[in-house]
């Protein structure tokens, strides 16, 4: 099972309101390499690979969600008490119609979160590179958010997620020579 | 020297409608070249420091600023 | 809990942060080096030091965990706003 902690895993601060911004952001909470994706597709890989690597799937999957929380915090601030005429002139207009000021799983262009983001092949080795794989794309898009970004507070906290991914990258890249390792091979019939 | 961006000049025909970016880059972060993480790595000083780093490790921080910003993108 | 929190409100939740985020790194470091002594041993160092913060924050700003996990005072507080997500 799960427990919540009251808290987020690193301070998210936001220096103004900016709908815009958010519309962008939401490619990381409902997208294809957003951190929905990410905890989802490693917390159900679990189930069908090797119990070396379980932990390493559980842990990075869990704080994925702290991730996931941390997006949804900067969303939250950057479009709170935004008005409508706001959320229109940030290209948010057909978002609000639907949702008002509402989170919701969806990327950056309103694609509703899809389980086809997630892959889950069964074979220990293809699941291990998709997650290389999802940990540099997701890597990725924090930097191109960065790029559009230009509030320092907002990208103090993207830069933060950004290394996450890259720690997530090696650990991943060690479950995959983990797996790959002479030990524990031998099975006798 | 290493950097963790690298950098290349792609072909610029006479006919490409949008004003040439000559040099583009992209970025090569530690994680490609760490290998297995060795034990004892040093560490950042403090937790706090680790904390802003997003990493506990120096071998595996990868800093992050616009390249359009940064201005090595263009010209 | 309606008046702003207080910069030692957010030095102390820093303080934890910090703490934590040593412990989520080792976490995913022992998961792919379970052998690495010095490692558990820091390890645990900080489990301890991040409980002793913890019972400190939630002495004076109300429970972290729910379930069992944090003891709740009278009348029930863990309903109390702000939220992570609030502050
Ligand atoms: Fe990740």
């Amino acid at each position: 099972m799960w427990y919540y902690e009251k808290k987020l895993q690193y301070p998210v601060r936001v220096r103004e309101c900016n709908p815009r911004l958010a519309k962008f952001l939401i490619e990381q909470y409902g997208g294809a390499d957003g951190e929905l994706a990410a905890a989802l597709r490693y917390l159900n890989q679990r189930y069908s690979i090797p119990d070396k690597v379980i932990g390493l799937l559980t842990d990075i999957g869990t704080e994925e969600f702290a991730h996931l929380e941390m997006i949804a915090t900067m969303v939250y601030k950057l479009t709170k008490d935004a008005t409508p005429e706001q959320m229109k002139e940030a290209g948010l207009g057909a978002h609000y119609v639907n949702h008002d000021n509402a989170l919701f799983y969806e990327n950056a262009s309103g694609t509703p979160w899809t389980a086809s983001y997630i892959q889950a092949k069964g074979d220990p080795i293809a699941d291990i590179y998709e997650d290389i794989a999802a940990e540099e794309k997701a890597r990725a898009t924090y930097q191109w958010i960065i790029n559009m970004s230009d509030d320092p507070e907002l990208n103090d906290g993207l830069k933060y997620l950004r290394e996450r991914e890259v720690v997530h990258s090696q650990r991943f890249r060690e479950a995959a020579e983990i797996l790959k390792e002479e030990r524990g091979k031998k099975v006798y019939f | 020297m290493f950097t963790q961006r690298k950098f290349y000049t792609p072909y610029v025909s006479p006919t490409d409608p949008c004003p040439p970016i000559r040099i583009k880059s992209y970025e090569t972060p530690p994680q490609l070249y760490l290998g297995f993480q060795p034990p004892c790595l040093p560490q950042y000083a403090t937790a706090k420091e680790a904390l802003y780093r997003g990493t506990l490790w120096p071998a595996l921080y990868s800093p992050y600023e616009s390249p359009y910003k940064r201005g090595d993108t263009g010209e | 809990m309606n008046e702003p929190l207080t910069s030692a409100y957010y030095d102390l939740l820093e303080e934890i942060q910090a703490v934590d985020f040593v412990l989520c790194e080792l976490t995913l470091y022992l998961d792919t080096h379970p052998w690495d002594e010095e490692a558990v041993r820091q390890f645990n160092h900080h489990a301890k030091q991040s409980r002793q913060l913890k019972k400190q924050y939630e002495n004076q700003y109300g429970p972290l965990f729910q379930y069992g996990m944090s003891y709740s005072s009278y009348p029930w507080n863990w309903k109390d706003a702000p939220w992570p997500w609030q502050v």
